[in-house]
C-alpha cells in the first residue's frame, strides 16, 4: 500500500493561475504583465477578472521586465508571467539591474521549466533557470511540486516584500500535496521520516523521490526520509542539517542542471557545516530534446529508477 | 520661480561639480555631464512637480528616471543642489563605503534614485511602468527619463517605445541627449541612429526639439512638453547638446567620455566656469 497516493494529475502552471486570481482578489495592488503566453500561463482567469490590472506585453521581455520594476514603484505587486526561458537567461541583465539590484517587488512567473516542456525540445527547455536566480542577492528562488503546492505559493509570494523567482512547469503531475495548504517561503516539508537514507527533492522530482522511497522501503528495507525543498532560496539550512545528521546519507533530485540547482546549493552547505557523502540526481551538463515527459525524465536520468540507482551507490559506499 | 540667469548660474556651479568629482576620484564620465548640465538644472530647479522630502513611491509627486547611469556626476550634483542630501556629500563620489557610487543606485538608499542604471537601455521600461502606476492610481503627475543617443541601439529601449505608445502613456515625457558621440566615436559612425525624428514618430511619439544648452529654450521647450501630455502619445524630446558643453577643450570630441581631468586641466576647466553656489 502507497504512502503517498494521487486522484488526479493536474499541472503546476494551472495551480499558478489559480493561486494568481486568489491572489488578485486578496489585494488590489496585485497586477500581472504577459508576453503573449496567457493561455499558456494560465492567467485567462485574472485577465477576466481583472482586466484593468492585466498588462499585455507582447513578445518584448526585456521591456516587460523593466515595466514590471517600474510598476512597483507606484506600490503595485507585479507578477510577469511567460515560459521560464524567457523569464531568466533573455532578460538575465533586466533582471539583475532593474529589479534584483534596485530591491523592485516584482514576481517573476516562469512557466514550462525544464525536460517536461516535452515535445517543444531544448530550446525551450531551460535547465540553467534556477541556478541564474539563485546566484542574484536579493533573489528568492522557488519550485512547488505539484498542484496545489504551487497555488498556495503563488498566494504566498504576493503578500512577501521583495523579488521572487517562481518555477513551475507544463504537464499534468500527480496532485498529492492538500488543498488549501499553508505555503512558509524558506521551510522545508518533511514527507517521511528515516533513518538510513535522507533524499531531497524539488518540482517534479519530488513525486519521483515519494515513488523511490516507496520501492526502497519495501522490497530494501531501507528506511528513508524524504524532503521536499520548495524554496531554493533561502535554503533552509536547518532542516538539512538535521536530516544529515541522522542519516549520513543525503541524494538530491530536481529538473535542471546538476551545476547551480538545488543539488549544488545542498552540497555547498554540506561541504562547509557537515561532510556528508552525496548523490545528485540531476541532468548532467547536457541540453534536452524533444518527447514526452515521463520518456525524457526516464533518458535524463530523473524518474524514481534512477533515485533508487544512486541510492544504492550511496548506500554501498 | 527662478529667472534664466539664476538657472545659468546654478548650471555653472553643477559643471564645476562635475569636473571635481571626476578629478578628485580620477575617474568617472564628464563629457556627458556637462552637456547635460542645462537639461539637469532646468528639471530639478523650475520643472519638476517633486519633493525633497524622498519617497521610493513619489506619490502625487513628477518622478525622473536616468537611464544612462554614467552621467551620475551632473545628477547627484542636481539632485545635492536642490536639497536631496548635503553638497558635501558630492566629496564621497565613488569612494568605498558611500552613497554616490560610480553608476546611480537604489542599493545605497541615496535619496532621490529610485531605480538603478549603467547598463544602458532599461530607464524607459522602468519608466513607462511607473508612468502606468500612476495612472492606475489616479496620480495626474509626469514621469520623465533621459536617455543616451548611443543607448539607443540598445533593443530594449524600442520594445518600450513601441510598448508605451500602444498602451498610451501619455504622462511620460523621455529626453534623448543628442550630442552624436560614443566611447568609440561619432554615433553617426558606430551605429547609425537614421532618421531618429522619422522613427520615433513612426512609433506613435509625439516628437520636441530642443537646444539643450540654451536654458531658455530648455526651460521653454520642457513646459510645451508638458502640454503635450494627456493626448493619447507618449512624447520625445531630442535634445541637441554639445558633450563637454562649458569646458572648451573637453567640447568637439568623443575623448571626454569617461576620461577624468589631470590637475593642470581642472585648475583650466574651473577658470571657464564660475562659482556662483559655493564649491562642496
Amino acid at each position: 500500500m502507497a504512502k503517498y497516493e494521487y486522484t488526479e494529475k493536474k499541472d503546476t502552471r494551472s495551480g499558478f493561475g489559480a493561486g494568481l486570481l486568489e491572489a488578485g482578489k486578496r489585494n488590489p495592488q496585485v497586477v500581472a504583465l504577459c508576453a503573449d503566453l496567457t493561455g499558456s500561463l494560465k492567467m485567462d482567469a485574472f485577465k477576466d477578472e481583472f482586466p484593468d490590472r492585466f498588462i499585455q506585453a507582447g513578445i518584448a521581455e526585456a521591456n516587460m521586465m523593466g515595466v514590471a520594476a517600474g510598476l512597483t514603484i507606484g506600490g503595485k505587486i507585479p507578477f510577469t508571467g511567460t515560459f521560464a526561458n524567457f523569464s531568466t537567461g533573455r532578460v538575465y541583465d533586466q533582471i539583475r539591474q532593474s529589479i534584483a539590484y534596485s530591491d523592485k517587488n516584482v514576481k517573476i512567473c516562469a512557466s514550462h521549466a525544464g525536460l517536461t516542456l516535452g515535445e517543444d525540445g531544448a530550446t525551450h527547455q531551460i535547465l540553467e533557470d534556477i541556478g541564474l536566480m539563485k546566484m542574484l542577492p536579493g533573489m528568492t528562488v522557488i519550485n512547488p511540486c505539484d498542484y496545489n503546492q504551487t497555488k498556495a505559493a503563488t498566494i504566498a509570494i504576493a503578500e512577501f516584500e521583495g523579488p521572487v523567482y517562481l518555477r513551475f512547469g507544463r504537464p499534468k503531475w500527480p496532485v498529492f500535496t492538500p488543498e488549501n495548504q499553508k505555503f512558509e517561503i524558506g521551510k522545508a516539508i518533511t514527507f517521511q521520516e528515516g533513518t538510513d537514507l535522507t533524499i531531497i527533492a524539488t518540482g517534479h522530482c519530488v513525486w519521483e523521490a515519494l515513488k523511490a522511497a516507496e520501492y526502497l522501503e519495501e522490497t530494501e528495507n531501507i528506511s528513508v526520509e524524504v524532503i521536499n525543498i520548495h524554496t531554493i532560496k533561502p535554503l533552509d539550512e536547518a532542516a538539512i542539517l538535521k536530516s544529515a545528521t541522522k542519516t549520513r546519507k543525503v541524494i538530491t533530485a530536481e529538473e535542471h542542471q546538476m551545476n547551480g540547482g538545488l543539488g549544488d546549493s545542498v552540497a555547498q552547505l554540506l561541504a562547509r557545516k557537515l561532510p556528508t557523502p552525496m548523490e545528485m540526481v540531476a541532468v548532467n551538463d547536457s541540453f534536452g530534446e524533444s518527447g514526452k515527459p515521463e520518456e525524457l525524465f526516464e533518458k535524463y536520468g530523473l524518474s524514481s529508477k534512477s533515485i533508487i540507482e544512486k541510492a544504492k551507490i550511496l548506500l554501498a559506499r | 520661480m527662478p529667472s534664466i540667469q539664476e538657472l545659468e548660474k546654478t548650471a555653472s556651479q553643477i559643471r564645476r561639480d562635475i569636473v571635481r568629482m571626476v578629478h578628485a576620484v580620477n575617474s568617472g564620465h564628464p563629457g556627458g555631464s556637462l552637456g547635460c548640465a542645462d537639461f539637469f538644472t532646468a528639471l530639478y530647479f523650475e520643472i519638476l512637480e517633486h519633493s525633497t522630502d524622498f519617497s521610493m513611491d513619489g506619490k502625487n509627486e513628477d518622478l525622473f528616471f536616468l537611464s544612462n547611469g554614467h552621467i551620475s556626476p551632473v545628477f547627484y550634483s542636481a539632485l545635492a543642489r536642490s536639497g536631496y542630501f548635503p553638497v558635501s556629500e558630492l566629496s564621497s563620489f565613488r569612494k568605498i563605503n558611500t552613497r554616490l557610487q560610480g553608476h546611480p543606485t537604489t542599493h545605497e538608499g541615496l535619496p532621490g534614485i529610485r531605480m538603478a542604471s549603467g547598463s544602458l537601455g532599461q530607464g524607459l521600461s522602468v519608466a513607462a511602468g511607473a508612468a502606468m502606476a500612476k495612472k492606475m492610481n489616479g496620480d495626474s503627475k509626469i514621469v520623465y527619463s533621459l536617455h543616451g543617443d548611443g543607448e539607443l541601439q540598445e533593443g530594449q529601449i524600442w520594445e518600450a517605445m513601441m510598448f508605451a505608445a500602444h498602451q498610451k502613456i501619455d504622462n511620460l515625457i523621455m529626453t534623448v541627449d543628442w550630442n552624436g558621440r560614443q566611447i568609440d566615436g561619432d554615433v553617426e559612425d558606430v551605429l547609425s541612429l537614421g532618421d531618429l525624428r522619422s522613427k520615433f514618430e513612426a512609433f506613435g511619439w509625439e516628437v520636441i526639439d530642443m537646444e539643450g544648452n540654451q536654458m531658455q529654450n530648455v526651460v521653454d521647450t520642457l513646459r510645451f512638453a508638458k502640454t503635450k501630455c494627456g493626448h493619447g502619445k507618449p512624447i520625445a524630446i531630442l535634445m541637441k547638446t554639445e558633450m563637454g558643453q562649458g569646458v572648451d577643450y573637453m567640447m568637439g570630441t568623443h575623448a571626454w567620455h569617461g576620461v577624468a581631468p589631470n590637475d593642470e586641466q581642472l585648475a583650466n576647466a574651473l577658470d571657464q566656469l564660475e562659482e556662483t553656489l559655493g564649491d562642496y
